[in-house]
């Protein structure tokens, strides 16, 4: 039998960007223990909503953990007291009947609040677009496993091609740094023979764009790797260092120029 | 993709040059340690004394000084130039946030245990190494009998003093030193001082335990092969072995000498 709880909410509500905001208390009450963090708020914006008010507006968009549109940082963690979760797939008994919870957006300057609890996180498109990409040849589609990988490299590309581009990362590092899911995307394509192409130039597009972005620097907390919700490894991040550094001392092109 | 920005412009040059100058001050304190292990030899400081004269006459160590006093400069300002861009980073605080969830103290607060770190080197440099040069330490004669290897020594007024000088006569080695040791002596009868060094190798304790295996981290060198030794030697070597050395020369003097 499913537990019901009351619970005291400070959210924090903002207009607009570049706004004021600050946090308004709400009640929650009669919530199931088997929802999601996702859908107790559904029900406090329809009883907002019932009043005429303005309901409180957040990021989600899949509900099953895969698409990293939720955020959230409840109770000062991202994505909530759990690790390895995101916020969409945190479930209400994971808090007891009578808690306060505090609800805050992430706060990094390259994730400006746009209303409430969502921000832009349009930062990580433009690195993305900086060189998180391969160039494929037009012609026909090649076979199938014409390219040998290892196996131990096709897991590793696989697990570092698992983020998801929530911004937890920047959110729970005390510097908001992005190194996390920079490292990520890099590592992805670094370690397949498809991403060899742009491997260099790569590291150092998006590094590039990462500062230009405003997030800070890494001073190697591991904040970072515990609160991921989908387990990406700071090994990563010792493989971006080592991508970037060898780009810039070993690789870059005009060297010799 | 257009040219990258310059290395030392961007996060990741930047923490190369935290990191690189962090292990070179690393390597310095396990030579400073084993020289000042002289401290506790049973001979009126005749070692230490002429260990003092050698290590700050002898050109090769002179060079690596001041390497070492740049490395100490540029580690401390770069530490400053990335927070304050890490500050920059989060312009808005979190209400709550819940770093212990996520990170080890001394990781999220390096910039503290590193100007507590700061203030103990100045300090340090003043008691000692500002008085040795500026000829504000006593002056010593110590005669050795050099077929029983005995020592006996008597203090020298400035007047007697003009060099540092061994002589050999008749079996006698004389060499007359600035007593350093008697500074160090004298130094470590103020209980504020000791006090001061105790709490300083503690932040050392702290700083180190994070900063050793982060250089590593920062540089790229994360392999499973090797990533233990380093954590080891980072917690164990850096963060108790060397610290707990330090700090046994305050208190030796202070209560045992
Ligand atoms: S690395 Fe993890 S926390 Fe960061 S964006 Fe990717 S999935 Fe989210
Ligand atoms: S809403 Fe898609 S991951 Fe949470």
């Amino acid at each position: 039998m499913s537990g019901q709880m009351n619970l005291t909410l400070k959210v924090w509500r903002q207009k607009k960007e570049n706004q004021k905001g600050q946090f308004v208390t709400y009640k929650a009450n009669n919530i199931s223990d088997d929802m999601s963090f996702l859908e107790m708020l559904d029900v406090v914006n329809e009883e907002i909503t019932r009043k005429g008010e303005d309901p409180i507006y957040f990021d989600h968009d899949c509900r099953e953990g895969i698409c990293g549109m939720c955020s959230l940082v409840i109770n000062g963690r991202p994505h909530g007291p759990k690790y390895g979760t995101t916020t969409c797939q945190l479930h209400m008994r994971s808090f007891h009947d009578g808690q306060t919870i505090v609800i805050e957006p992430w706060r990094a300057a390259a994730f400006p609040v746009l209303k409430d609890l969502a921000v832009d996180r349009t930062a990580f498109d433009r690195i993305q677009q900086a060189g998180g990409y391969v160039n494929v040849n037009t012609g026909g589609v090649p076979d199938a496993n014409t390219i040998p990988i290892p196996k131990r490299i096709a897991d590793e590309a696989f697990e570092s091609a698992t983020c998801i581009g929530c911004g937890a990362c920047v959110a729970a590092c005390k510097n908001a740094s992005a190194m996390l899911f920079v490292s990520a995307k890099v590592s992805q394509f670094a370690l397949l023979p498809q991403g060899q192409t742009e491997r260099y130039e790569r590291a150092q597009a998006m590094v590039d764009q990462m500062d230009a972005e405003g997030f800070g620097n890494c001073t190697n907390t591991g904040a970072c790797e515990a609160e991921c919700p989908v387990g990406i490894k700071l090994t990563n991040i010792a493989r971006l260092n080592r991508e970037y550094f060898t780009a810039k001392l070993f690789r870059q092109e005009d060297i010799h120029n | 993709m257009s040219k990258s920005k310059p290395i030392l412009t961007s996060s990741l040059g930047r923490k190369l040059v935290m990191s690189l100058t962090g292990l070179f001050l690393c390597s310095f304190l396990v030579i400073h340690l084993i020289g000042n292990f002289q401290l506790f030899a049973n001979d009126e400081g005749y070692a230490f004394n002429n260990y003092a004269y050698f290590m700050t006459h002898f050109a090769p160590i002179k060079v690596v000084s001041y390497l070492l006093y740049a490395s100490i400069v540029i580690h401390a300002v770069y530490a400053l130039i990335l927070t304050i861009q890490n500050k920059k980073a989060r312009p808005v605080q979190y209400n709550q946030y819940d770093g212990k969830s996520n990170s080890a103290w001394n990781s999220r607060n390096m910039g503290i245990l590193g100007t507590v770190l700061l203030v103990f080197i100045a300090t340090h440099m003043q008691n000692f190494w500002w008085k040795y040069h500026n000829d504000q330490v006593p002056y010593i004669e110590y005669t050795k009998d050099l077929n029983t290897g005995t020592i006996t020594s008597r203090e020298l007024s400035a007047s007697e003093f003009t060099d540092y000088l061994v002589t050999t006569d008749n079996g006698q080695e004389v060499t007359k030193a600035r007593d350093l040791y008697k500074q160090v002596d004298f130094t470590f009868q103020n209980v504020g001082l000791v006090i001061l060094y105790v709490v300083a190798m503690f932040a050392l304790a702290f700083h180190l335990i994070h900063g050793f295996q982060s250089a590593f981290q920062t540089v790229g060198f994360n392999h499973r092969r090797y990533i233990g030794i380093i954590r080891f030697i980072g917690v164990w070597v850096f963060g108790v072995l060397i610290p707990i050395g330090f700090a046994a020369m305050p208190l030796y003097f202070y209560f045992i000498k």
